[in-house]
């Protein structure tokens, strides 16, 4: 049929439309859970296997400026929010952080989808992806407290670093690193060859909980909706131009602008409910899976490959 | 059997601040409490749990009156305004009284 089409998308589809129709379908929590370790550890230890190939200083400059660059996502969605959407501070600096964030299940599914049309990718991304998932939420949160003194930074330090997909990444990217890819087998066939199933069951779940929650999108409003869609544009823009820069490969560069592009709704709202208490979650939550995150799945990763096609054999 | 009232103070909330709170109670003089995952209805719209963040838990402490009152207002004051949460409180009868 569509030969681009990435059938995994299909079972965050099945959930969504399960969830729609109030189907008694329903992913039991602990699974949920189960799921979410083995695809942190799993796209962990690949990244781990892969980067034991590359010289670890080649690797500063360009992680330097992808944080760098990638900073500058809620710096340009604050002001944005504040004043053409007319948002409380509060909100304006959450929405921001969970934007300049990343998502995880997103940054699979590209991968998954470029590594089914055989583009090759660099497989230090992994590297970018844990990276770039904190930086951002700092950011929003001193967007969002400007001025205030009594801002819970401990707990909001804590959570942020020491928050199970730091952990699960990093660590499996530091065994993955050590092993080596002759000595991760027969840990492979676990978490590589299973890894694709298991991320169709995740967004079965994802599926079913944005429908659950698209009453709330409701409430966001038009401005929200838009933000949700054009946000990601900017920033797969600027992924774009980035890997671009940097002579990442076609795949390279869709990762990253995928890695820009989305919006994190697992490690963000966990740390702004207790950064910006006054955020609305429904908000943020909303924008960023309920719209964001089908939207990069759907149109946007396809989107970002073809014009990093477009983009690489222009010369630097 | 001889039995002593004390006081059951039940709070249902957000399990994003569990650690939080949990820090704040025993600053504030609880002995010890009991939290289970709970799912429900409010004014807040539906927690179904499903997924983390709209999952809710539900803190049970047996404490002394004192102890009651001053949790209630310090929670009241520094979490009801942002974030989900319902306290009530009843008496219950115990067995060690010591304990709480």
């Amino acid at each position: 049929m569509i030969s681009s089409f990435e059938p995994v998308i299909l079972f965050f589809v099945l959930g969504a439309l399960a969830g729609f129709v109030r189907s008694d379908l329903k992913i039991p929590g602990v699974l949920y859970e189960s799921l979410s370790i083995f695809l942190l550890l799993a796209i962990g230890l690949k990244g781990g296997v892969e980067l034991a190939r590359y010289p670890l200083s080649d690797l500063a400059l360009p992680a330097l400026v992808v944080v760098a660059v990638g900073a500058l996502i809620p710096l340009i969605a604050y002001p944005v929010l504040l004043l053409v959407g007319r948002l409380p501070r509060a909100d304006a600096g959450s929405i921001a952080g969970h934007y300049g964030s990343v998502s995880v299940v997103t940054f699979a599914v590209g991968a998954t989808y470029l590594a089914r049309l055989g583009e090759t990718t660099e497989g230090f991304m992994v590297v970018f992806l844990v990276l770039l998932e904190f930086p951002a939420l700092v950011i929003g949160v001193l967007l969002a407290r400007r001025g205030e003194s009594n801002t819970p930074w401990k707990h909001v330090l804590h959570e942020v670093f020491v928050g199970k997909s730091i952990v699960l990444l990093l660590g499996g990217l530091v065994i993955g690193w050590m092993a080596g890819a002759g000595g991760i087998v027969p840990l492979d066939r676990l978490f590589f060859d299973l890894f694709k199933g298991v991320l169709a069951f995740f967004l079965l779940e994802m599926g079913l909980v944005v429908a659950r929650r698209f009453g709330e999108l409701r409430r966001a409003g038009i401005f929200l909706i838009a933000f949700a869609v054009f946000m990601p544009l900017v920033a797969a823009g600027l992924g774009l131009l980035t890997g671009w820069w940097l002579g990442l490969s076609v795949g390279g560069i869709t990762l990253l602008a995928t890695l820009y592009a989305s919006a994190s709704y697992i490690a963000a709202p966990a740390a702004m409910r207790i950064a910006v208490p006054q955020a609305n979650p429904a908000l943020s939550i909303g924008a960023a899976l309920g719209i964001t995150f089908p939207f990069n799945l759907i149109v946007g990763i396809p989107l970002y490959h073809r014009l990093a096609k477009s983009l690489h054999p222009l010369g630097v | 059997m001889e039995m002593t009232t004390r006081k059951l103070l039940t709070i249902v909330t957000e399990a994003a601040i569990e650690d939080t709170l949990v820090r704040e109670l025993e600053q504030l003089g609880a002995r010890g409490y009991t939290i289970t995952d709970a799912r429900g209805k409010g004014s807040g719209g539906e927690r179904d749990a499903t997924w983390g963040p709209h999952a809710n838990i539900r803190i049970e402490v047996l404490c002394d009156v004192d102890t009651a009152q001053s949790i209630c207002a310090a929670l009241r004051e520094r979490y009801s305004d942002n974030y989900a949460m319902v306290m009530y409180v009843g008496d219950v009868d115990v067995l060690r009284p010591l304990k709480f």
